[in-house]
């Protein structure tokens, strides 16, 4: 006997599904955003003000980089349950997504601190600002202004990024059109809804960045 | 917590496999990065010194590669195409859709370096009697890489990670062998641990690679 599938054609209940998904590949960037932003902010000092912080985190900055998000996704998963961790997937993604965020904001952030000019560290230093004043009061607001365009070009990469998460089974939008092609048959099209999804997210954000960046220009 | 018996052997057995999808992976990431560069230089021209339907065709080109993720642009090659009668293979796909994303990031690049470039060279150049495509061969390309050598590697060895997508969509290359060999076994651990070693040395020999054929042919 053969199972044959009621209905399988496009309903308007899977709008529902789709938009679940986009939900998921939102939050998932929100998440990983923040998280990855923070540490990587954090990472980025440390790499700035001290040449050993530098040599012992070089290491990690270079593997994160050279090993694909897939194999490091898969990697996580795989580890963690022969560890015998249970896991939400989520946060699995969360992890693996911020960790690599963390590290290209990193040197985003090591390179908008050393456009600072020198000069105007030690004046603030003579001035008599300990070393937290001078950064939170000279350093960090210069170099916000010289590195936040690149900053929210790594954030749209980590939105496009999020669309492999799939991999170790978290259902994002990527993953939603992909399970609604596999029973509908209608590709083309849900692809497309796919392609305007992160076209529309990302095109007018890249845009804005581009026009902040000239007119942030020092 | 770790009562894991690791099973390396099993990696080394597949290694003829993974080492075969090694050499795929190499070949698709030099291969999509010298028809991006190419495409690449194009685009960039034309959104420099065109006007109209070929001016906005490439500006469509580099948004659209540069504000869509590589995993859609490949589906679309595959899946894509596929519904609408065009089969390709997965291997064709993944090199259509990783030149296509890397002549759109490589165009932008080289936009910025372009801008870097005095526009008089190409004046110059020209009133000494070399034709526009002997300007730009030889003086204003050479430049050009020169200055935008950084991001020129940064974007092979992205190019070069991107290909672990193929996996996605059935290729065999690194992933994909990978994949199809610890299914198998089961032991997804040692065969992706093995993977992302191969991988670090392929981005390393990627980097490598690069700055050699820049010293030698371009002598940055």
């Amino acid at each position: 006997m053969q199972f044959v599938l009621a209905d399988p054609g496009l309903h308007w209940r899977d709008a529902l599904f789709l938009l679940e998904g986009a939900g998921h590949t939102l939050w998932v960037t929100a998440v990983s955003g923040l998280f990855g932003t923070l540490l990587g902010i954090a990472l980025g000092w440390m790499r700035f003000s001290s040449g050993v912080l530098r040599i012992i985190t070089a290491p990690y900055i270079d593997v994160v980089r050279s090993v694909p998000l897939i194999i490091q996704l898969v990697l996580a998963n795989s580890f963690l349950s022969l560890a015998g961790v249970g896991f939400d997937t989520f946060w699995l993604c969360v992890m693996v997504l911020s960790s690599s965020m963390a590290v290209v904001t990193s040197e985003v952030v090591r390179a908008g601190l050393a456009s600072v000019p020198q000069t105007f560290r030690r004046s603030a230093r003579s001035l008599g600002m300990g070393k937290l004043q001078e950064f939170v009061f000279i350093s960090a607001p210069l170099a916000v202004r010289t590195s936040f365009a690149a900053w929210v070009g790594l954030l749209l990469g980590l939105a496009k990024d999020s669309a492999l998460v799939s991999v170790v089974g978290y259902v994002e939008y990527m993953k939603s059109s992909q399970i609604l092609i596999t029973r509908t048959n209608e590709a083309l099209l849900l692809l497309l809804g796919v392609g305007i999804f992160y076209f529309v997210i990302c095109y007018p954000v890249s845009r804005y960045s581009a026009r902040l960046e000239r007119r942030m220009a020092l | 917590m770790f009562g894991y018996v690791f099973y390396w052997s099993l990696v080394w057995d597949a290694m003829p496999q993974l080492m075969a999808g090694a050499w795929l992976t190499l070949q698709i990431a030099v291969l999509s990065m010298f028809i991006g560069t190419v495409i690449g230089l194009g685009l960039a021209l034309l959104r420099q010194k065109g006007r109209g339907t070929p001016l906005r065709l490439a500006s469509a080109w580099v948004e659209l590669a540069r504000n869509t993720p590589v995993l859609f642009q490949i589906y679309m090659m595959y899946f894509g195409l596929g519904s609408l009668g065009i089969q390709i293979s997965s291997y064709s796909a993944v090199l259509i859709a990783l030149s296509f994303n890397n002549a759109g990031y490589l165009a932008e690049i080289f936009r910025g370096g372009l801008a870097a470039i005095h526009r008089q060279q190409l004046s110059a150049a020209r009133s000494l009697g070399l034709s526009p495509l002997q300007g730009y061969l030889h003086v204003i390309f050479p430049q050009l890489l020169r200055i935008v050598f950084f991001g020129y590697v940064t974007q092979a060895v992205w190019a070069l990670l991107n290909t672990s997508l193929g996996m996605l969509v059935g290729l065999q290359e690194l992933s994909g062998a990978a994949q199809a060999a610890q299914s198998v076994t089961f032991r997804s651990f040692e065969f992706f641990f093995i993977t992302a070693l191969i991988y670090y040395a392929l981005a390393k020999f990627m980097e490598l690679g690069a700055r050699v054929v820049f010293r030698r042919w371009l002598r940055v």
